[in-house]
């Protein structure tokens, strides 16, 4: 469905030919506003290089808006800088600078409103409030952008790439960081977001709520607050992706909640405090991941069950998995944990004695959190050594039965 | 002081205990290295040699050379020398050929396979270890006159550094959890060597779980150069304080 | 050059080993430290050499207070009743410590060692020795830095007859050059040729010091032994 759109959308843009209109100083217009009411459908706009301070533009043909050398559209931090209510409009190659701000208006530097097949692709976003916004979108491509905002706590900053009740959204290649969220999607369905690089952020890299249906493929997420937090979503397969040095008190790479049926597989997570933390979630596969060097691989709490962890490596972990009940629900089978000293009689591959990833200083540090400063003493081995020979407080059930010998090839 | 510190030396060479030690350190060192691909887990299991092991061979060895050295020392008081000299000689002595044992048998396994800041905090930490726990070994000893008591409190002071302290902080955290407690832990930190190495190690080997949890307080401190700096001078100070104490007793000890 | 120690006293938990000391001691003399065990005869001698520090009084070495002085120990030759000695080290060994850590400038005198012939067997380890060799060696190295002083402690204990002359004709050879030589011993016959002095103690107190002709006059006896008999006699 959404690859078919996407192709008919490229047909319709390729056959539609319409005459060139340039802007710039000694073109045939000075300002960006006079070509546009100029124009007319299929047309497109050739922006040349300048700063343009023209208020708020409305798109509301469907033109092709091109900035060569990069022209400058700014904002003055007064306005929305352009607003598209057109289907199949593209916007190409500018800069757009100093969106206006707002505490109770989302202000934009792009709002896509109403519209389909829209393409916006390869601009910079600096300093703008929203960078991207769409609501009521359907198959939009926003791809190749450059955004990056001066965002320094949540109440006063804005998302760089804003979803709302849109559908069949693609968003690839695109750089963010200094936004609240890099991406933000709410009610949004059957959309890919591909290849971006969302870092520094002060809240999440991306940032579902309420939207089914969705993939995220070979992201980065560097240094935001959280990663990603998928919540209240469901049918969200998450693939290949790096989540990296989210660092902080409530820092995760991926923050789960309240979701159900989705994947995550293949990713990397490096040097999080918590990679994966689950509320709520179930009947997630979560397979083929590299943890390394997390502060805990994976945060389970007790409302989750149905979940099948396997084949992932746990490698360099200070704790793999911790849990806040008694009670596990969810299956963990075929890991490689690098703590797991059982071995293996049959050279099988698989150890002969089940490992369980929840230590009993893992659940000590979740009572009382200063205690993480004993970590490592030689009590806390003892404790941890002991308890592993006869676990008396860590979930019973919690355990890989068949523990893999070497990591997983991925 | 060179010439005593050549016959202690000379006399440690001789002795076979250290070159056994230097060999167990580099069959476990090479053995957890060659054992495990992964070498961060090879320090990790290093950073327990370094913080267990290495303090009580060097305690226990230290208190018992310090005994057996009676008649060294015995011939030497009523020749011309300061006493100062000869005691801080045989300590000299030790804590070098102790920390040349640790360099062979740890630090150069560490430098060949996890050449690393991690390695070299480890390394640093365990020369820490060893010749503090000497020096609280030449105070042990010159306090007790008696041998087998000596070395029993030698053995205590092990385990009240790698042990009883920890535990008892433990339960100080547990009784007063309503509290914030990171500043007063960073104190009772500073008391015990053992401990300090331990968290300039932690620092290194799980950044991401302390970034998440007791964060602020105790990362501020103990992540600032400044910090850093202050438990430096900690170990420091706990590498002077005992040899120090035990020197001025030994001045006055009657022979 | 004299040593004089001045109310020295000196307990070991209840024991008092030195109880109100005084005495003087001057060069050229040779002088004979007697007493019953436990008189406090080893714990005077060892307050004079600083391996033991008074809990009162004071000695001083040449008019300087030895307390915190090292140096007077230079010209201090001193033999041990019991020679401790690292176990694992050979004679050849010890003596070359020796000198390494004395590094004296004037010319040893090896007299001794030639004459109890420990070159011979300057390769046996310490622990190896008997108690007689032990012995020679601590005499060895008691006069081998040629000191003005010279402590020994029951210096033939243990030697046999032949070592024990020649160690005494050393003795009144180094009393001959004018050395001041301090000499504690349980076989009083054997100090009638070496000392001019006597010096009596008991239970940590001094009873008497007195030139050897002034005991004789006092108690009328030529030998020692007889003369100190008599006084304990008397007591």
């Amino acid at each position: 469905m959404k690859n078919q759109l996407t192709i008919l959308f490229l047909f319709i843009s390729v056959v539609s030919f319409g005459k060139t209109i340039t802007v710039g100083k000694g073109k045939q217009f000075a300002t960006v506003k006079q070509a546009i009411s100029h124009a007319s459908a299929g047309d497109t706009v050739l922006i040349d290089a300048g700063v343009y301070q023209e208020g708020q533009l409305v798109l509301e043909k469907r033109l092709v808006l091109k900035g060569v050398n990069s022209p400058v559209l700014d904002g003055e931090k007064k306005y929305e800088i352009l607003t598209i209510k057109a289907n199949g409009a593209v916007v190409e190659g500018m800069v757009f600078r100093n969106s206006g701000r707002s505490s109770y208006l989302d202000i934009a530097a792009v709002r896509i409103a109403d519209s389909r097949y829209v393409t916006v692709k390869n601009n910079r976003f600096e300093t703008t409030f929203f960078g991207i916004y769409s609501q009521h979108a359907t198959a939009c491509i926003i791809l190749g952008n450059k955004l990056s905002s001066d965002a320094k706590d949540e109440i006063n900053s804005a998302n760089g790439i804003h979803c709302w009740k849109s559908d069949s959204m693609r968003i690839e290649g695109n750089e963010i960081t200094g936004h609240r969220d890099g991406i933000y999607f709410e009610f949004v369905t059957n959309s890919f977001i591909k290849n971006n690089y969302s870092y520094e952020n002060v809240r999440y890299g991306i940032h579902f709520m309420f939207s089914n249906n969705d993939s995220y493929v070979n992201n980065t997420f560097k240094n935001n607050g959280a990663g990603v937090a998928v919540m209240y979503s469901n049918h969200i397969h998450m693939q290949q992706n790096v989540f990296a040095d989210n660092w902080g008190s409530a820092a995760y790479g991926i923050l789960l909640k309240d979701i159900s049926d989705g994947s995550i597989t293949g990713n990397t997570f490096q040097n999080n405090s918590v990679a994966v933390m689950m509320e709520g979630s179930s009947r997630l596969q979560i397979e083929k991941n590299k943890f390394t060097g997390n502060g805990w691989a994976m945060k389970i709490q007790a409302n989750c069950m149905d979940n099948i962890i396997t084949q992932n490596n746990f490698i360099s972990n200070s704790f793999d998995v911790a849990t806040n009940g008694e009670l596990v629900l969810s299956h963990f089978e075929k890991n490689y944990w690098d703590k797991y000293e059982g071995y293996d009689l049959n050279r099988n591959g698989i150890g002969d004695v089940p490992y369980r990833p929840v230590s009993l200083y893992a659940m000590i540090t979740e009572r009382n959190p200063a205690s993480m400063m004993l970590y490592r003493s030689f009590m806390a081995t003892l404790i941890d050594k002991i308890e592993k020979v006869v676990p008396v407080l860590t979930p019973v059930d919690l355990k890989d039965e068949t523990p893999l010998m070497k990591p997983v090839k991925l | 002081m060179k010439t005593i510190i050549k016959y202690v030396m000379l006399d440690l060479l001789r002795n076979r205990i250290v070159l056994g030690y230097t060999f167990v350190l580099l069959i476990i060192s090479f053995g957890v290295f060659n054992m495990d691909a992964n070498t961060t887990k090879g320090v990790l299991s290093l950073m327990n040699i370094a913080l267990i092991f290495v303090p009580l061979v060097s305690i226990i060895f230290s208190t018992i050379y310090v005994y057996n050295s009676s008649e060294f020392i015995e011939l030497l008081v009523a020749q011309p020398l300061k006493r100062k000299t000869l005691w801080m000689s045989i300590y000299t002595g030790l804590a070098f050929s102790l920390s040349l044992a640790f360099l062979a048998g740890v630090g150069l396994p560490v430098l060949l396979y996890s050449f690393s800041v991690t390695g070299l905090m480890l390394i640093i930490s365990g020369l820490f270890q060893t010749v503090i726990f000497a020096g609280i070994a030449l105070l042990a000893a010159v306090k007790t006159r008696d041998k087998s008591k000596g070395i029993g409190v030698a053995v205590l002071l092990w385990f009240l550094f790698t042990l009883i302290y920890d535990a008892i902080v433990m339960l100080v955290l547990f009784q007063f959890s309503d509290y914030p407690m990171e500043k007063p832990m960073i104190a009772l930190t500073m008391f015990n060597p053992v401990d300090l190495s331990r968290i300039l190690m932690l620092l290194k080997l799980d950044i991401s779980a302390l970034m998440g949890y007791t964060g602020a307080v105790f990362l501020d401190f103990f992540g600032s150069t400044n910090g850093i700096l202050f438990s430096i001078a900690a170990l420091l100070l706990w590498t002077i304080a005992p040899v120090w104490a035990s020197l001025k007793y030994f001045q006055k000890k009657d022979l | 050059m004299m040593i004089i120690a001045s109310n020295v006293t000196k307990t070991f938990g209840k024991l008092k080993a030195l109880d109100d000391v005084s005495v003087t001691c001057n060069k050229g003399h040779a002088i004979a430290l007697i007493g019953p065990n436990g008189s406090g005869k080893t714990t005077l001698i060892k307050t004079i050499l600083g391996m033991v520090v008074p809990d009162s009084g004071f000695i001083t070495f040449d008019k300087h207070n030895i307390l915190h002085d090292w140096k007077y120990r230079e010209r201090i030759g001193y033999m041990p009743q019991i020679g401790r000695y690292p176990e694992s080290m050979s004679i050849a060994q010890v003596l070359e410590m020796m000198r390494d850590i004395r590094n004296s400038p004037s010319p040893l005198d090896e007299e001794l060692i030639e004459q109890f012939q420990l070159h011979e067997i300057e390769n046996k380890k310490m622990r190896t020795l008997s108690g007689g060799t032990r012995q020679k060696v601590s005499a060895s190295l008691a006069f081998l830095f040629n000191p003005d002083v010279l402590i020994l402690d029951e210096p033939t204990a243990g030697l046999d007859p032949l070592a024990a002359e020649i160690l005494k004709q050393k003795i009144i050879a180094e009393k001959e050059k004018g050395k001041l030589i301090l000499i504690t011993s349980h076989i009083l016959s054997e100090l009638d040729d070496l000392v001019s002095e006597i010096i009596y103690m008991q239970d940590g107190k001094l009873q008497f010091h007195k030139s050897l002709e002034q005991l004789q006059e006092d108690t009328g006896k030529v030998k020692i032994a007889q003369a100190i008999a008599q006084v304990m006699k008397k007591k």
